[in-house]
């Protein structure tokens, strides 16, 4: 077992990898009630066309295959193992991404028993024909929710508008239509490839004793046998730069307009350091132009055009990273249009060293902040690891971003050909 | 389990939580009075326009650049209602300099923040500044109806309005549209000073601090005149027994929500609390529960079935997510499980998992700031003071003649239903 301090942080973090490849990590926090550990794969719902193990043949399967197969995970021969977890006190959940998959469970109480669990559920899949099909109508509800939520409709449909055939693109859950596709086979083909210890991560956070916690994981791992498995092979996705439409209005039964602006970015670093400077960059230069202390939020405030739901982010995964900008307002099209112009009169040259030291001096806090959360530091943390860079080098990757680090965001994003633009606005107008 | 100390500084009550487990310190300002049409509104934007600036920076550039300086430290606000009383809450969430290269003193600046942003405030004469409350009322105008348009909290509102049509509850936190208009920059500084003078005031404070030392710093800070003790009047009016309503209404939705409201008759003032919460976290509260396992795993009807409680006002709520064509169905469902409730039809396995579930529920509640505030805050509103020791004890002596006890008290009183357009005239197409 590999120890890791962290020193301005008080943090220690314990590591091992597995014989079979898995990679685990602990970080134990005294004090806390609560336990929490997810076990992640490296597989989301972007990993719609791949070789399956033992074949040769590059394979699409249906959208919302990757969140259809976290459901059913869930449900075992003998009953679902969500009354497994509570019997021992314990609330259980999972949640897909574009790029991952994740089972976690928090306790304060039987914390070995749980982790039991949780080990040992995620590697005994249990489909049949009849649970499948039962699962469709339940997913169906959930399709049904998002397609009622104008939020999420303007979230997805900017996505939509910056992709032209990248699988970032189709909603996470699928559809109804493509859901129906599903069977067990296709769930046991995707499970095989990508539930392979190999190509999975365990994080455990919380008032643990590390030594025992690592030893029982070693323990149960050895009692499994899983074939030797090649990296996966995905399939790469030949993506213009440039967004695929510039505009995308959808009519719904709304009150208020909302509006998104996107940002694509071109292309992004493969891993590593690099990829992790490139992501902090793109987030202080949007902390800079649109934190609320920024002169554009002032002034957009003041005109109506943006409310307190108004936000900014940047996701970068596995091959793509892009911004949404915007929030409800009462003009899309002319918030849509104050924010292209704020993000192409940009240049990074005028910014003043006093301001750019205080976005990072927020970034900082906001980083401390995001620490007490033993959620945030397995999700991220493994986030990262998927991409051979490390959450804890967030602080002296901020402490050392230099001025030219968001040039080189700002030149190559803040572009025309780079923003596309979702607004949902009432319907008949 | 919790070190909470209680000190009353004048009028402002202290609650001060040592721990060293987080790597910020957190205070929370909450105030609370009766909620009432004649305040809801006022209430509603008051704390927007405080954190919209103070004498010394008197706008949100100036204040924000401020926070960010304080390295990044948060200040938040929002409105909740408890029972018949209406909650502003100010929080301030700022790094430990412990674990930052300069020892800036956060916490102190971050006191004197509050206490600008309460009793300094940007000012033009004796009212606020125009500009700022124009632009709060909009943006409280913008948050009233952002309600309508997240279909899931809509239909929870509209549940509420109408279960307790005439009671105070029925309003919303967030105030009401149609008295917006008529706030003026005059009249909301007339009620930021009665509400200062008349409001129950504590202040929480969380974090690798010692009482003495935020005691300093509220008597410093904090200096409020004394004002007489009022008596506090019980929370929950009682309604008399009525025919169940059934409220259906129509919109150009693709999934349909079911919410359904029940009058528990058990408060947290009461005895049976702790079975209430039982009760609930049998029939819906949780994924092992009824709700969960009979419309959604069993009958596929539904991603979401569940039911929350309101403790203070003893309202149990109900919400679900269905396709419109199954209202029949999965209202046959719910009842079924309410009637099981009633009947006594749960296990002891139930039981257990219940209890093993709300303890670890309690207890992960406790670890973050902001969690444990809402915990401790239930022991103000109410006149019965509950100790978190004994929540975990209590709940585990609950037994199930308790918990039949009170299903026993729990009616039925308003079916809500938000339909797509499509379905039929009675909203009840077939099954």
């Amino acid at each position: 077992m590999e120890k890791r301090v962290y020193e301005t942080l008080h943090e220690e973090l314990f590591y091992e990898k597995m014989d079979n490849g898995l990679d685990v990590y602990i970080l134990p926090k005294k004090g806390f009630n609560k336990t929490y550990a997810t076990f992640t794969t490296n597989y989301g719902s972007v990993d719609n066309q791949f070789v399956p193990l033992g074949k040769t043949e590059m394979k699409r399967v249906p959208d919302g295959i990757a969140h259809f197969l976290e459901h059913k995970l869930f449900e075992k021969e003998n009953g679902d193992v969500f009354q497994q977890f509570s019997k021992q006190g314990a609330s259980a959940n999972a949640f897909t991404t574009f790029t991952r998959t994740a089972y976690l469970f928090s306790s304060t109480d039987n914390v070995e028993k749980n982790l039991e669990t949780l080990m040992d559920f995620v590697q005994t899949p249990y489909f049949s024909d009849k649970t499948v099909e039962k699962e469709k109508g339940i997913i169906g509800q959930e399709i049904r929710m998002y397609d009622d939520n104008p939020d999420w409709r303007v979230y997805f449909g900017a996505i939509e508008s910056m992709y032209h055939s990248h699988p970032v693109k189709i909603d996470i859950a699928g559809t109804v239509e493509s859901i129906a596709q599903i069977t067990k086979e296709l769930l046991y083909e995707c499970y095989e490839t990508f539930y392979h210890p190999s190509n999975m991560l365990l994080f455990v956070v919380g008032p643990v004793d590390e030594q025992k916690i690592m030893q029982q994981i070693r323990d149960n791992q050895a009692k499994k046998s899983f074939p030797q498995a090649p990296e996966v092979k995905r399939f790469a996705y030949e993506e213009p730069s440039a967004v695929a439409e510039k505009k995308k209005v959808i009519p719904m039964h709304v009150q208020t307009n909302k509006c998104f602006v996107g940002i694509k970015a071109p292309s992004v670093p493969e891993a590593g350091e690099q990829k992790l400077r490139h992501e902090i960059a793109f987030h202080v230069a949007l902390d800079y132009l649109f934190g609320k202390s920024s002169p554009h939020y002032e002034r957009l405030y003041r005109e109506g055009l943006i409310d307190d739901t108004f936000m900014y982010d940047y996701t970068e995964e596995r091959g793509f990273g892009f911004a949404l900008v915007g929030g409800d307002t009462r003009d899309a099209e002319r918030l849509a249009s104050e924010i292209q112009t704020v993000l192409l009169s940009f240049a990074a040259e005028t910014i003043k060293k006093e301001e750019f030291e205080r976005v990072k001096k927020k970034k900082i806090g906001a980083f401390l902040r995001a620490l007490n959360s033993p959620e945030y530091i397995a999700n991220q943390f493994t986030r990262y690891a998927f991409y051979g860079s490390n959450l804890f080098d967030i602080l002296p990757a901020l402490s050392s971003l230099a001025m030219d680090d968001i040039a080189a965001v700002a030149s190559s994003c803040f572009r025309d050909s780079q923003i596309a633009v979702c607004e949902v606005v009432p319907k008949g107008q | 389990m919790v070190d909470e100390k209680v000190t009353a500084v004048g009028p402002v009550r202290v609650h001060t939580i040592s721990t060293d487990k987080y790597k910020t310190n957190t205070i929370v300002w909450k105030m609370k009075a009766p909620l009432a049409k004649e305040t809801v509104t006022l209430r509603a934007l008051l704390p927007y326009v405080l954190q919209s600036g103070t004498a010394d920076y008197p706008s949100v550039k100036a204040l924000r650049t401020y926070l960010d300086e304080l390295y990044g430290a948060t200040l938040n606000v929002d409105l909740t209602k408890k029972g018949e009383h209406h909650i502003m809450t100010i929080r301030i969430d700022v790094a430990n300099e412990r674990f930052l290269p300069e020892q800036t003193p956060l916490l102190a600046k971050a006191f004197q923040l509050l206490a600008d942003l309460l009793f300094r405030p940007a000012l033009d004469g004796s009212r606020f500044v125009a500009d700022i409350v124009e632009q709060e009322k909009r943006a409280l105008r913008q948050r009233i109806q952002a309600v309508y348009d997240d279909k899931m909290r809509y239909a929870n509102m509209r549940l509420v309005e109408e279960m307790c049509k005439g009671e105070p509850y029925a309003l919303s936190p967030n105030g009401e549209l149609e008295d917006v208009d008529g706030i003026t920059a005059e009249g909301l500084y007339r009620y930021y000073e009665r509400a200062l003078a008349e409001d129950e005031l504590d202040l929480y404070v969380i974090g690798d601090v010692a009482e003495d030392a935020v005691l300093n710093a509220v008597k410093q800070r904090f200096s409020l005149p004394d004002r007489p003790k009022r008596e506090r009047a019980s929370m929950t009016s009682v309604k008399p027994r009525r025919e169940v309503r059934e409220v259906i209404e129509r919109q150009d939705v693709k999934q349909g929500k079911l919410n359904i409201g029940y009058r528990t008759n058990v408060t947290y003032e009461d005895d049976d609390y702790y079975a209430l919460q039982m009760f609930n976290g049998i029939f819906g509260g949780f994924s092992h529960s009824k709700l969960f396992i009979n419309v959604r795993e069993k009958a596929s009807l539904a991603y979401y079935a569940a039911s929350r409680l309101e403790s203070h006002k003893g309202l149990l709520m109900v919400m679900s997510g269905i396709e419109p064509a199954n209202y029949e169905k999965a209202r046959r469902i719910i009842d079924e499980q309410m009637q099981a409730m009633k009947n006594g039809d749960f296990t002891d396995d139930e039981m257990a998992q219940t209890k093993a579930v709300i303890r670890n529920q309690l207890l992960e509640t406790l670890d973050t700031p902001r969690g444990l505030v809402e915990v401790l805050y239930h022991n103000v509103v109410s006149t019965r003071k509950r100790p978190i020791d004994e929540w975990i004890a209590c709940t585990d002596q609950v037994t199930r003649e308790d918990v039949v006890r009170v299903a026993d008290k729990v009616e039925l009183d308003t079916v809500y239903f938000l339909t797509g357009m499509e379905a039929t005239e009675d909203g009840k197409t077939g099954v």
